[in-house]
């Protein structure tokens, strides 16, 4: 069994978000960090190696640089990596992305009971859309906004976590799962961790080597492969504090009903 | 000479220093406040393989080196002195002596588990008689049979009370002088052994400082550590080591209160600038930094030298002199920076300020550094 881990670095957005003047991000002046939802997949990853000692695979596209963090993978104890990296892939949105990175999986290799993580969504796009393309083009069951993980022979059975409530799904594997914060808590780095890390084995991936799959053409990635427009990007308002009311008594049940009468919204 | 880290040593500090930040800095100031031993710390420091850095993985260690155990010490200090002061005691004069002077099963026995952190080490040289001048001991270890049998008492022993494992040094032929001290390794439920008073502290409050009491203490005769009469230079040897490990915790001390008084000085307004905007106040921070990276580099260079196998007993004696000294240093100007509030508890350079002084005093006094390093210069 093994487990490849799709992650992505990111531009550190929970300090000073640096914008160039076509509102785009300036991704070279913040600095880089591994996606946070993508490092909650590792660790439910490493949980199951903890578990069964199964293969972890963490693949990533981006600039050379993502080496770094595909080292740190490593080092909280990720087996292998491979980085996606080249010129033919800029510029990629999450349609050309996920073409890609599906077929650097297909050259990976999927066996029956293989499982593929992702992150959520990515904190730089937040369009949650790069894990579901990925499941869709490689004819794949799906399960999004995964809190929980139990382990079937042949199937998984995963816990969805939903702005109104959960939603308990089986999916036969290999499957995808796309994993969020409330999984669980990831690990550090180990000290042996670091020190191995560099001896680990990682891969790139590069237009040559994933050419000759069926999903890899000149018009399905990078800039000419992807279908998105960016007409303007902003930073959207900040929402008011909320206001907490105390308390489940009938006083506090009429102040909760005039507040919201008062809003117009009963 | 190149002053690069290694890409290891790098991430080692990314990875020290997400750990220091998330899981010791938030319990700081109630470790201090409260005199509680961080024990929590403790274990999760010895899953990551903080509890024994620099032993080989057939030991049980990380399999990293004596720099990557000081920067992990230094990183611990920027925000707690105590916590440092724990792996440095556990690493540097517990694990250490037993890996360069113990026999292949006393290796086997005891260094996974000090290296797991599943035990936690200790080293009891200090008497009341018997401080600077260690050759003073009056600690008695008598064969009897197939055990020795230990008599004698040991002063402000760091870890003390949650330790599994000492490293203990008796006088077993008191004609021979310092040939007649020789070194024990001791297992806390060792009949006759037990922990005495808690010291309370002027800094580093949360780290255990007791008083070990032997009572006729059985020793199994195979727990001599090292050969018989060797104890003085394998105590002196480990000090050599445990330098290392103190001037990594005055190094971070130290720069933990040049960062604080950076992000302090460039918040505080007074007479409508910022305090940062003063010179008197960018000149300060400017000593205080040279001063801390001059300690950075006798440290590291230490550290590397006993990696190498190389002679290193001047370079540790002058990184731990110059680190304790300028970590006093600019703990006390940073107090000075904040005023008021930095006398106050509600910021951390008067916690820093207090835990930097005992860096002056432990693992061999400033004294006797310049002592140590006067006669590497053969000033007779």
């Amino acid at each position: 069994m093994k487990i490849i881990v799709c992650v992505k670095q990111v531009p550190d957005t929970t300090g000073k978000v640096a914008v160039n003047p076509d509102g785009t991000l300036n991704r070279a002046s913040m600095p880089a960090i591994i996606n946070p939802d993508d490092k909650n997949a590792v660790e439910a990853a490493l949980q199951i190696k903890d578990q069964t000692g199964c293969k972890i695979v963490v693949v990533s596209m981006g600039p050379p640089p993502a080496e770094s963090m595909l080292r740190e993978l490593l080092a909280m104890g990720a087996d292998e990596a491979v980085l996606v990296c080249g010129r033919e892939f800029g510029g990629s949105d999450t349609f050309a992305t996920s073409q890609i990175l599906a077929g650097a999986i297909n050259k990976i290799g999927l066996e029956n009971d293989d499982l593929v993580f992702c992150g959520r969504q990515a904190i730089d796009g937040d369009t949650a859309q790069v894990g579901p393309q990925i499941a869709e083009k490689l004819n794949l069951p799906q399960i999004s906004y995964v809190a929980d993980i139990q382990l079937g022979k042949g199937e998984v059975i995963c816990r969805r976590m939903l702005e109104d409530g959960y939603m308990t799904v089986r999916a036969k594997t290999p499957c995808l799962l796309t994993c969020i914060k409330e999984l669980n808590m990831p690990r550090y780095m180990s000290v042996a961790g670091v020190m191995d890390c560099y001896c680990k084995p990682l891969c790139v991936f590069n237009y040559d080597t994933l050419k000759d799959d069926p999903l890899i053409e000149p018009d399905t990635i990078g800039l000419k492969g992807s279908p998105t427009n960016i007409f303007k990007s902003f930073t959207p308002p900040q929402k008011g504090v909320g206001t907490m009311l105390e308390g489940a008594d009938r006083a506090a049940c009429a102040k909760l009903a005039d507040s919201l009468a008062e809003k117009h919204i009963v | 000479m190149d002053f690069t880290l290694s890409r290891e040593h790098e991430m080692l500090r990314r990875m020290y220093r997400e750990f220091a930040e998330t899981e010791v800095k938030p319990l700081a100031a109630e470790v201090d406040e409260e005199e509680r031993f961080p024990e929590e710390t403790v274990r999760k420091m010895g899953k990551l393989g903080m509890m024994g850095i620099y032993f080989p993985k057939e030991y049980g260690g990380a399999g990293a080196d004596v720099l990557a155990y000081a920067m992990c010490v230094e990183e611990l200090a920027k925000v707690c002195g105590t916590t440092a002061v724990v792996v440095s005691a556990h690493t540097s004069l517990c694990s250490a002596p037993i890996y360069e002077h113990g026999t292949e099963e006393q290796k086997r026995k005891y260094l996974p588990k000090l290296c797991s952190g599943e035990w936690l080490g200790a080293f009891g040289l200090t008497e009341p008689n018997a401080g600077t001048d260690a050759s003073g001991q009056q600690t008695t270890a008598v064969l009897d049979g197939d055990h020795w049998v230990i008599n004698g008492s040991k002063i402000f022993i760091t870890n003390a009370a949650y330790a599994d494992v000492f490293v203990i040094f008796a006088m077993t032929d008191r004609k021979q002088g310092t040939r007649g001290i020789s070194a024990f390794i001791i297992e806390r439920n060792f009949p006759g052994f037990s922990v005495g008073k808690h010291e309370k502290k002027m800094g580093i409050r949360g780290s255990s400082t007791c008083e070990l009491i032997m009572e006729d203490c059985i020793v199994p005769k195979e727990n001599l550590l090292g050969d018989l009469g060797f104890g003085f230079k394998i105590a002196l040897q480990t000090l050599d080591g445990g330098r290392i490990g103190i001037a990594a915790q005055a190094l971070g001390l130290g720069e933990g209160a040049v960062e604080e008084t950076i992000k302090y000085t460039k918040e505080r307004v007074q007479f409508g600038k910022r305090l940062s905007q003063f010179q008197n106040t960018q000149f300060q921070i400017a000593d205080m930094h040279t001063r801390m990276q001059a300690a950075q580099y006798l440290t590291y260079a230490a550290a590397c030298k006993k990696q190498a196998c190389q002679s290193y007993s001047i370079d540790a004696a002058m990184a731990k002199l110059f680190a304790a000294e300028a970590a006093s240093d600019v703990a006390r100007r940073a107090v000075q920076l904040f005023g008021g509030y930095g006398y106050t508890r509600d910021y951390p350079v008067e916690r820093m300020m207090r835990d930097a002084k005992i860096t002056e005093i432990y693992e061999g006094t400033s004294e006797a550094q310049r002592m140590v390093i006067a006669a590497n210069l053969q000033v007779k």
